[in-house]
């Protein structure tokens, strides 16, 4: 059943330079219990997309498009309508659990907080149910240390806190925007295996933004690729890592240092990502794509359906990359 | 390398500490405390090789990388430098010393200075350190060494802000071999960039050792990145060495439990390695560098911890003859 359906969502922001487009045309559908892995480097326009579904952009900003939450339209609902969903139906992790938290109130006030609002606790109830789930995400005596600040827990446990605190009303969804970026690999994967079984236990459904491909690959069942604001490719997660068809899906896989491989010399992608404010008019990737041709960077591709459900946006037909796809997906 | 070869750089039982205010009073008056970022590191680099640290963060990776150039002053042991220890010489001795060994710092942007053009941050070393040069044949040098690293020449007059994270990389490389130096010491130089940008600084590094032979200090958190790189690994927790061993044996053999379980929490690209793999995920946090655990660092969070890991001191020792581990039980 799906919960989420957005529907050519765009985000725009005013700027000095004019406006600049920084997603375009993203859609995707999001059912009960799935996690949606959306992929790209900075500046693809991976985060505002959902910062833009949780009315959270920056003033200068605008989505337009759809973005229904059990068919209501999350973009033009007010901030008082937005307020009842969010922290409560739909909540999000960001990626900076510093300066996410609030270091001026204690980790049991910016919880019970949640709680008083959303579910009309006390701060009895509330205070035991946050200690509750502090436990649920292993942060040991969690009764001692629901009192304490912020600044009095390492980087991987107010990441949990983070967690704990998105998890309090048991949302539909979870926004995870780089939950693990700042995280050394050890804390990485304590987190990581954290939300697999809160994922498992409460059937949450996940979206994921990241630009770890590892990480991906362990968590995701659907995988969105994006570049320059647009969708480049989506699909099963399988079918992204073992039989990509985009240029870029490729190069990225190529770019990726293995642990395994001997390879003295790593296929990169030329050049530099696109600016902005200054997109070319045809596909984002054209400049750097190395199968680019005429009519790449003339015409913008739209995202198609081919066979095996895959979508993807390239004007190069997957028939003539495969024999170069497999070179890459195995270096 | 060969065995007849003679190290160009020997640290020997290296360490930084800091005096600090103590951590659980904020009076000014409490007593000060000893904070040992670096406790007791050594190795030899040989020429034209890359040796990579990894480490999570806080274990003093990036500590000792300032201390071999004394950005860090070193509290003790030795830094020998082409037969010489550097810790006994004086100012003189470490100005020359930085001809040859140069650093690529993690910040691409925040390490360049944001009021010099691209020329003025590349000819800044050889105007310190060879004034012998003439203007015209600084500028020339300047250019060959812009188009090696992948800039173009229309760029030398434009700002830092004007570049992206991998142009601006690319500058800090510029400037660190404009002298030609031996050594380059890189403190996570990828870490900052995105996937596909990493992988271009990463080749260049390469090539650039190639074709000049110099030797690198490749200091990164990310191991696929460091294997990839490096010749050999030593691997870093709480100020002390764990394991020191050549690239494979490291990752097809790990001796440490801690470098197992840092293997082991990597991810994968690959969703069907991922779903089925089973991670040996470390109880606890990292303990405070202030007050460490007695016997072996690493024995609070180590799943093979003995009784006698707490009593006895570690030391690295030669388990055959490419690895080298700190662990009590190998």
């Amino acid at each position: 059943m799906s919960i989420l359906n957005v529907s050519n969502l765009g985000v725009q922001f005013r700027t000095n330079d004019g406006m600049v487009n920084a997603v375009n045309g993203l859609t995707f559908e999001l059912n009960q219990g799935q996690t949606l892995g959306i992929v790209g480097e900075s500046g693809s326009g991976k985060s505002q997309s959902v910062l833009a579904m949780m009315g959270l952009l920056a003033k200068n900003g605008t989505a337009s498009g759809e973005a229904l939450f059990h068919g209501q339209n999350l973009l033009t609902m007010s901030p008082r309508e937005l307020n009842r969903i969010r922290g409560d139906r739909i909540s999000m992790i960001f990626q900076d659990p510093m300066t996410s938290l609030n270091p001026y109130l204690t980790v049991e006030r910016q919880m019970t907080e949640v709680l008083e609002l959303h579910k009309g606790m006390s701060r009895r109830t509330a205070k035991k149910r946050a200690i509750e789930l502090l436990d649920a995400v292993r942060i040991p005596e969690a009764a001692r240390r629901v009192n304490m600040y912020p600044h009095e827990f390492s980087g991987g446990m107010r990441q949990r806190v983070m967690i704990a605190m998105a998890l309090l009303c048991e949302p539909e969804v979870l926004v995870a925007d780089e939950p693990t970026t700042a995280l050394d690999v050890t804390v990485q994967a304590q987190i990581l295996s954290l939300l697999k079984d809160l994922q498992r236990d409460f059937g949450t459904a996940i979206i994921m933004i990241t630009h770890d491909l590892g990480v991906v690959a362990g968590l995701c069942d659907k995988v969105m690729v994006m570049y320059g604001g647009r969708v480049m490719e989506h699909a099963d997660a399988d079918h992204i890592f073992y039989r990509p068809t985009h240029p870029y899906t490729i190069g990225l896989l190529g770019a990726l240092p293995h642990l395994e491989a001997n390879d003295d010399e790593l296929t990169s992608i030329p050049g530099n990502p696109p600016n902005l404010a200054h997109m070319p008019k045809g596909c984002p990737f054209a400049e750097r794509c190395t199968h680019a041709r005429a009519g790449c960077a003339d015409t913008i591709p739209p995202l198609v359906a081919i066979d095996g459900g895959a979508l993807r946006a390239c004007h190069i037909p997957v028939a003539e990359l495969t024999v170069d796809n497999k070179e890459a997906a195995h270096v | 390398m060969s065995e007849a070869q003679q190290p160009i750089l020997s640290v020997r039982n290296v360490k930084v500490h800091f005096q600090v205010a103590h951590g659980d009073s904020a009076w000014p008056w409490a007593a000060k405390k000893t904070l040992k970022a670096v406790d007791g590191v050594s190795f030899d680099l040989y020429p034209g090789e890359t040796l990579g640290v990894v480490g999570e963060s806080g274990c003093g990776k990036s500590t000792l990388s300032r201390a071999i150039l004394n950005l860090i002053p070193a509290t003790d042991g030795e830094i020998v430098w082409m037969g010489k220890d550097l810790r006994k010489g004086d100012a003189r001795d470490w100005h020359r010393v930085r001809r040859d060994i140069q650093m690529i710092f993690q910040d691409p942007l925040a390490s360049l200075n944001p009021r010099m053009t691209v020329a003025q941050i590349i000819a800044e070393p050889l105007r310190t350190h060879r004034p012998e040069l003439g203007d015209t044949e600084v500028m020339a040098r300047v250019r060959k060494m812009m188009k090696r690293v992948g800039l173009t020449e229309q760029q030398i007059n434009r700002y830092p802000h004007e570049f992206s994270g991998g142009q601006c990389q690319r500058i800090g490389i510029a400037r660190a071999l404009i002298l030609e130096p031996k050594l380059i010491i890189c403190d996570e130089p990828v870490s900052a960039l995105d996937v596909s940008i990493q992988a271009q600084i990463i080749n260049l590094l390469k090539e650039l050792q190639r074709e000049m032979g110099l030797s690198l200090i490749f200091i990164a958190h990310d191991l696929a990145v460091v294997k990839h790189i490096s010749d050999r690994i030593l691997v870093m927790y709480l100020g002390r060495e764990m394991e020191l061993a050549g690239k494979h044996a490291l990752y097809d053999n790990p001796t440490h439990p801690y470098t197992q379980a840092l293997l082991s929490a990597i991810p994968f690209p690959d969703p069907e390695r991922e779903r089925h793999k089973t991670i040996q995920l470390l109880a606890g946090d990292l303990p405070s560098p202030i007050n460490p655990p007695s016997g072996c660092v690493f024995r609070t969070r180590c799943p093979q911890a003995q009784e006698r890991c707490a009593k006895e001191p570690t030391k690295l020792h030669r388990v055959d003859d490419k690895t080298q581990c700190s662990c009590l039980l190998v």
